[in-house]
């Protein structure tokens, strides 16, 4: 579980375009695999959602809580939205704390081994894109 | 004896071994908030206070046991002991780590107690620096901060260090790392909150060097601040840098008043 998102992805660089607040191309041409999705948001060792923001996942221990809840999300936001929300969160807020998740402009002293490295693949991004569209709100 | 009487000394003993327990936590819990600035103590599980409160269980307690005997040890070519100059570290030492990190015109920098138990070793023991996070100067330096438990933080930001202080404060606000995050994007914004199951705290230095339990060491400031910048996925400094000193001076100012904890025990 813990390498689910590093092994074997390649680190494709940055390319998309914001429109209205939303990214709403894919970025890539693969399907996308929600229950792969699934997997890499749970993943600890990947600074992924669970670690800040409470999920429908109880089975998980230890949600974080800094940040909003995402039961429902798959609702409130398209597709587009949710992806620019993880490609560069601080396209709509730069003073969030949210990483940009497939962003390599301004970072300030990266660690050796992550430098040129997307935190995610375009392909990861897609997956939990996918698993997070299918939150709907519990009734 | 009257039953009276045999009541009166009961009282007493038990007057006594308050006492004693007392002894082992210098301050009030009360004391460990001042305005608004909270000890690391405050956010841990009630098992981990009562493993700090108590000399007995403290783990930390050890490095202070092993740091006076560092401490009464000759080392290097002059055949000297820490204490064949400064006598015995329970009076001599009392309130000294209280001041620290301080400028040292020498340096023309910050200093803090490890780099000057080093100096001293170099200068005046004729002896070779210990390595820094080696368990001996990890424990002398514990032995040391030890005789200020209870005393609270108060270092000295003016004049030549203030520049310092400025450099340590601009690093508590930069954001770094592949994660693009600032120390005081949590330890100022989100303290009592929750990253995953860890209780995100203010980041107080004044229990330190501290017991980390995920480590099941001791561990200094620089190795704490070393962890912190590769959860972040920045690149660390190395130890005793330039960089961490002058964090640590800003962090003991952020943390000023506090009392002095050492050794802590942390999560």
């Amino acid at each position: 579980m813990a390498a689910i998102a590093a092994a074997g992805a390649t680190f494709d660089p940055p390319d998309y375009e914001i429109v209205d607040f939303a990214i709403p191309e894919p970025l890539t041409d693969n399907p996308p695999d929600p229950f792969r999705g699934w997997q890499i948001v749970r993943d600890a060792g990947n600074a992924s959602c669970l670690i800040c923001h409470p999920m429908p996942i109880p089975e998980e221990p230890n949600h974080g809580n800094i940040a909003p809840d995402l039961t429902g999300v798959g609702e409130r936001y398209t597709e587009g939205e949710l992806r620019l929300r993880l490609v560069d969160p601080k396209a709509l807020n730069p003073n969030t704390i949210m990483p940009s998740y497939f962003q390599l402009e301004g970072l300030n002293r990266v660690e050796e081994e992550y430098v040129g490295q997307t935190i995610y693949s375009a392909q990861d991004v897609e997956d939990v894109v996918a698993y997070l569209m299918t939150l709907r709100s519990p009734d | 004896m009257t039953f009276r009487a045999q009541l009166g000394w009961f009282g007493l003993a038990l007057a006594l071994f308050a006492g004693e327990i007392a002894l082992a936590q210098p301050w009030d819990p009360a004391d460990l908030e001042v305005d608004g600035r909270r000890s690391g103590y405050l956010y841990l599980t009630d098992q981990t206070q009562a493993l700090q409160d108590d000399d007995f269980l403290n783990p930390g307690m050890f490095a202070v046991d092993e740091g006076r005997a560092v401490w009464n040890t000759p080392a290097g070519e002059a055949g000297l002991a820490c204490a064949d100059c400064h006598g015995d570290a329970e009076d001599t030492m009392v309130g000294v780590a209280a001041r620290y990190p301080r400028y040292d015109a020498e340096r023309g920098g910050i200093i803090n107690l490890e780099l000057m138990i080093n100096r001293e070793r170099v200068e005046r023991m004729d002896a070779e620096p210990l390595d820094y996070e080696s368990a001996d100067l990890l424990a002398l330096t514990t032995y040391i901060a030890h005789q200020s438990r209870g005393l609270p933080l108060d270092v000295d930001v003016s004049g030549p260090a203030a520049p310092f202080f400025e450099l340590g404060e601009d690093f508590f606000y930069e954001r770094r790392g592949q994660l693009d995050i600032s120390c005081a994007q949590c330890h100022e914004a989100l303290d009592g909150r929750l990253l995953r199951g860890d209780v995100i705290s203010q980041g107080q230095i004044n229990g330190f060097p501290f017991f980390r339990l995920i480590w099941a060491s001791m561990g200094s400031t620089h190795r704490m601040f070393q962890w912190c910048n590769e959860a972040v996925r920045a690149e660390p400094y190395p130890y005793g840098s330039d960089e961490y000193l002058n964090l640590e001076l800003y962090l003991a100012w952020r943390g000023r008043g506090l009392p002095i904890e050492t050794p802590a025990v942390r999560r």
